[in-house]
């Protein structure tokens, strides 16, 4: 299942947040979009997933989604968004509740999920017990239970520290390795677009454009932090970025 | 910059800690025992005369034969079933209604200035008008006490529901979760801290009321009890019902502290 962004612009009230965005998300990548702050891009992915309406153009889901597929757009969220008051088990049933499943086969995805993102420890802990790096892949854990056609990932790094980043990246990794997912993630960490994006997608600052897509034919598995093709595109990227973001930092905010 | 030596060496003043109350057993019984001795000595040595103040052993004996004599629950039982029913009422009205306005938009214009213009009436004034509606038997008791509890109870619920984390909504959404799945898996758990504060003050009102309906018109009550106690200038044993209603206070504090804990165990 494809997704594809049809000259989609968006409004609040007077101001333009996007301006004419076309994009294909090709199903079993990784597409990256960044861009400066205010730019738009977490509006984009809500548009994705149907929890916001463009003002203008259409977003279009291209054949129907795999068989087996609970919830076909599935988000995960900057701030992990896990219930506190529910285990880890708990967290992950949640989302499999309102599918008419038999409680074996519920059990038998949340025991799979939780195995995959490596939390079968930590099933019955509470969200207060975990560290921010465990609160997101229990959030993965969660999106993977839907098998979803779509991951749509906001930020999901950006509340870590560099450390966990690095390992949940290579989590990420591990994940899509063993079984490609599509994904819309959105950055503003280049590093991140680099180690994990099939392309990358960078908007221009407010109202977002689409400045340029750059295509990385590496293969997931092979990338590592620090080598020098990445170094190179990650360069080119903060060179596309580095104006863009200067100026929108300098903007007021609603000015 | 000059060589540093121990001499022109001092401490950095510790200026952090507090804002921090922690829990500290039997203070809140050590001030109750005080008292409760400075009124007995007080007393004892006429210090205070027998008019201002029962001495708090003879209270204690007056307990003691109400105790004896059975008349405690006869007074006691129809007390706690009125609270119970009335303040079940009201609490379980005013959280349902309070989650409504939480949610609609329509329900939130049409009920909150409802709401304001209730919360302020003394509810006992309208105890004849209750006593019409409903008669002069239990149930007029009952819709006073649940009148008295909606309200702080639907403030409370509404503005606990208003704090609920919107990501989390977001997130059930996005997950595809029915209406009603949102509304009793997240909603309603997210609002619970307020809502149980909440309900700490209007059980406290329920009580409130509850003696002021008694007073007006029952046979049997902790309401009744004092009444008769204070138009006979009965000290001890109007003190003793107030040692009751304390008690019950202090019971109905404890119970929703019990279930704090064991509901809200997953707070931070």
């Amino acid at each position: 299942m494809d997704l594809k962004l049809s000259s989609v612009s968006h409004y609040y009230g007077d101001t333009q947040v996007l301006r004419d965005i076309t994009l294909d998300i090709p199903s079993g990548q990784i597409v990256c979009i960044v861009g400066p702050s205010g730019c738009g891009k977490s509006t984009l992915l809500r548009m994705l997933g149907g929890l916001e309406r463009p003002s203008e153009g259409r977003v279009l889901q291209m054949g129907d989604a795999p068989e087996g597929c609970l919830n076909p757009l599935t988000y995960i969220f900057q701030d992990f968004a896990l219930l506190p008051w529910r285990t880890v088990r708990g967290n992950v049933a949640l989302v499999l509740e309102d599918h008419g499943l038999g409680k074996a086969q519920r059990e038998a995805i949340i025991a799979d999920v939780l195995a995959r993102t490596k939390l079968t420890d930590f099933a019955d802990a509470l969200p207060k017990q975990l560290s921010g790096g465990m609160k997101q892949r229990v959030a993965i854990a969660r999106a993977l239970a839907v098998n979803p056609a779509v991951m749509l990932m906001d930020e999901p790094l950006s509340a870590l520290d560099s450390q966990t980043r690095e390992l949940l990246m290579d989590d990420l990794v591990a994940l899509w390795t063993r079984q490609p997912f599509t994904a819309v993630y959105v950055t503003h960490n280049l590093a991140e677009a680099v180690r994990l994006g099939h392309k990358i997608v960078v908007l221009s600052r407010r109202p977002g454009e689409l400045r340029e897509v750059v295509e990385l034919d590496m293969p997931l598995a092979e990338r590592r932090h620090g080598d020098p093709v990445l170094e190179a595109q990650q360069q080119h990227l903060w060179g596309l970025m580095r104006d863009e973001a200067a100026a929108a930092d300098a903007e007021l905010i609603d000015g | 910059m000059a060589e540093m030596t121990d001499a022109n060496a001092r401490e950095v003043t510790f200026r952090g800690g507090g804002f921090q109350p922690g829990t500290r057993r039997g203070v809140g019984l050590a001030v109750f025992v005080v008292l409760i001795l400075l009124a007995e000595w007080g007393t004892r040595s006429g210090f205070i005369s027998a008019l201002t103040l029962p001495r708090p052993s003879d209270v204690l004996l007056t307990f003691q034969e109400l105790y004896q004599s059975g008349m405690l629950f006869k007074h006691l039982g129809p007390s706690l079933t009125r609270l119970a029913v009335g303040a079940l009422i009201g609490a379980s009205l005013g959280i349902g209604i309070g989650v409504l306005i939480g949610l609609f938009s329509l329900a939130r214009a049409g009920l909150v200035p409802l709401v304001a213009a209730i919360f302020p009436i003394p509810k006992i004034a309208l105890l004849p008008l209750f006593v019409i509606w409903f008669g002069i038997d239990e149930a007029s008791k009952y819709a006073l006490i649940a009148f008295g509890t909606f309200t702080p109870t639907v403030v409370a619920t509404y503005a606990a529901v208003d704090n609920v984390d919107r990501v989390l909504i977001r997130m059930g959404q996005s997950f595809g979760l029915g209406w009603w799945s949102i509304v009793s898996k997240i909603v309603v758990p997210g609002a619970m801290p307020g809502i149980l504060s909440g309900l700490r003050i209007s059980l406290t009102i329920a009580i409130i009321l509850l003696v002021a309906a008694e007073m007006l018109g029952a046979e049997y009550g902790i309401g009744a009890y004092i009444l008769q106690a204070g138009s006979l200038y009965d000290l001890e044993r109007l003190f003793a019902g107030v040692v009751i209603l304390s008690l019950l206070g202090v019971a109905v504090s404890s119970v929703v502290a019990f279930v704090e804990r064991r509901v809200l165990n997953w707070r931070v």
